[in-house]
């Protein structure tokens, strides 16, 4: 298989005047982890919607597990499960009946849709709860539901729009463990997410998506290198070591308030080493040492519009 | 499997589902059948004698035959208000969204919707109509054809009025709005022949009365349950019935082919 499992060319939607998303190129390659990235109203979810047949595009050459969007909508549905950014399980009936509603729709044997239900309600901890109303769920519950549902059907190419969102850490964690499982068993997952963590565990790729074009794209690795800010942070108490370092490190950046330098870096343990080896020559010790490295927050708010708003706020590292 | 076997077989599944939304909260359903029950007591119980007398009967019993039939009408008018309701709650989940992302018959939601309510309007039809036996409501003369006919005549109006409330239902962006744009299902039977006669009208206000499809098919519901008249009723209540069929059908089907909001 040569040809990617979701495939977009020049993608293109507008709401009345407002231009959601402007031309986007995608390749996901089958088996992969694919992330969209992106603020609020950057089109992640629209893009979602459109991938999945929900919505129609307004101009772009799509082909979603090897069949074309706009030609046959049906195969394409045939190859794919969908967790929208809302729930969507039927609230009034019990989460064992929504688990048979979508082997039934999937026109498996109802032998077949028993074992399947069984199973998936055990895997996603939903046993005990399974002759309960999915009204009555709490929001983890019902996400886990919700992509037990999904499942059902055994699709090749997933798509998730914000799976984790309002999930407590450990659903969080759970449901990364379950997309790994996913791609193990040859899944493409197209996800879409707030949290650049996320991102980074999971994703093969990434496109940050702002005002509905693609800022960038790549490994998590490739857009980190995309942005500078590597840097050795050394503070002191006493202002004479201060002096004394600023001295010794001709390149920091200083700041007299804080009694803080900042030394331009790699973070790699050579260049590291370099600094320490400076301060020790001169007989300096500094109180705390931090190692900041570019991560995907300093490569959403460099690259999305809302750098100028939000200033950046660098996460520390300390080693 | 063929097309036609996998689209019948998602139909039914979508009808399995709504009618065990029904099942499990009969509280709508149940409440919509009060309206019909309670007129049709006030009619006959309280104004009974007085329009009894007012159109040339004897008593209270003439007018219970004369009244019946357009209750059996209303009831069904008043179910298919629950129609609109569930639809246009059902359209503002996300397990709908779902539905569409699967390769599943692009109608079955709506068909699982319509025959679900038909269902509702039959069974809602067959207790109004033992409470007006129960009160001493019988049929004169009518031939187990023309009871057959008379049912018909009931599910095809259930099926016409039912289309043009899940269009109603698709077209409105919530239950409460749903809810209002459907009450004119029940309160057409109030200006048709259901309770007084036409020719008792005022001469200005008779063409509103005529003009609507109750009138006619509680006309041909009279003349098939007590031998009255049925005239052309019959091909206008028919004409009526398909009209609003294929018109609700129509609008629905466009509306749900929309991209949802």
């Amino acid at each position: 298989m040569t040809e990617p499992a979701i495939a977009a060319r020049g993608l293109r939607k507008s709401y009345g005047d407002k231009k959601v998303l402007d031309g986007i190129d995608l390749a996901v390659p089958a088996g992969t982890v694919f992330s969209l990235l992106g603020p609020n109203g950057a089109g992640k979810t629209t893009a979602v919607k459109i991938l999945s047949t929900l919505v129609t595009a307004d101009a772009g050459e799509l082909r979603v597990a090897g069949h074309d969007l706009a030609a046959d909508p049906q195969a394409v549905r045939a190859a794919i499960g969908v967790t929208g950014q809302f729930s969507a399980v039927d609230g009034l009936i019990t989460g064992e009946e929504n688990m048979l509603l979508m082997a039934d729709l999937h026109h498996l044997s109802r032998k077949e849709g028993r074992r399947v239900t069984g199973e998936l309600l055990e895997r996603f901890d939903l046993v005990e709860a399974a002759k309960k109303p999915a009204a009555t769920y709490s929001g983890g519950m019902k996400r886990r539901l919700d992509i037990a549902m999904t499942l059902v059907g055994g699709p090749r190419v997933i798509f998730l729009d914000e799976p984790t969102t309002g999930l407590d850490p450990r659903s969080r964690h759970n449901m990364w463990q379950i997309i790994r499982e996913l791609v193990t068993g040859g899944v493409t997952v197209f996800l879409t997410t707030q949290y650049l963590e996320e991102a980074d565990q999971l994703a093969d790729r990434i496109a940050v998506l702002d005002g509905g074009r693609i800022a960038a794209e790549g490994t998590a690795e490739e857009l980190k290198r995309l942005v500078p800010g590597g840097h050795v942070r050394l503070r002191f108490t006493d202002p004479a070591a201060y002096r004394a370092a600023a001295l010794a490190l001709p390149g920091a950046t200083r700041d007299d308030e804080s009694l803080s330098l900042q030394v331009p870096s790699d973070g790699s343990q050579r260049d590291l080493r370099s600094v320490l080896d400076r301060l020790d020559s001169a007989g300096i010790e500094a109180d705390e040492l931090t190692v900041h490295t570019p991560d995907l927050d300093d490569v959403f708010f460099a690259l999305t519009g809302s750098a100028a708003a939000i200033p950046a706020q660098p996460k520390e590292n300390v080693r | 499997m063929s097309s036609l076997t996998l689209a019948a077989r998602d139909c039914s599944t979508m009808l399995r589902r709504n009618l065990l939304h029904a099942r499990r909260y009969p509280s709508l359903t149940l409440n919509l059948l009060l309206t019909p029950v309670m007129l049709l007591l006030l009619f006959v119980y309280i104004f009974g004698d007085v329009m009894s007398a007012g159109m040339g009967g004897a008593d209270r019993s003439d007018y219970i035959a004369y009244v019946v039939p357009g209750v059996l009408l209303m009831t069904i008018g008043s179910t298919v208000i629950g129609a609109a309701v569930s639809v246009a709650t059902d359209m503002s989940e996300g397990i709908i969204a779902r539905f569409r992302t699967m390769a599943i018959h692009r109608s079955s939601v709506l068909i699982g919707h319509v025959v679900g309510s038909v269902l509702q309007s039959v069974a809602s039809v067959v207790l109004v109509g033992a409470v007006a036996v129960a009160i001493g409501f019988r049929s004169k003369d009518a031939t187990a054809l023309e009871w057959l006919a008379a049912f018909g005549l009931l599910a095809l109006f259930a099926l016409a009025l039912t289309w043009i409330a899940v269009g109603m239902g698709m077209a409105s962006p919530n239950a409460e709005a749903a809810s209002n744009s459907a009450m004119p299902l029940i309160l057409l039977p109030l200006i048709s022949s259901a309770f007084t006669p036409i020719e008792a009208m005022p001469g200005w206000f008779r063409p509103i009365a005529e003009y609507q499809p109750f009138t006619p098919a509680i006309e041909t519901l009279r003349g098939l349950l007590l031998g009255t008249e049925i005239g052309n009723n019959g091909w206008l209540a028919l004409a009526w019935c398909l009209g609003l069929a294929v018109l609700g059908h129509r609008w629905s089907a466009s509306k749900f082919r929309q991209d949802p909001k």
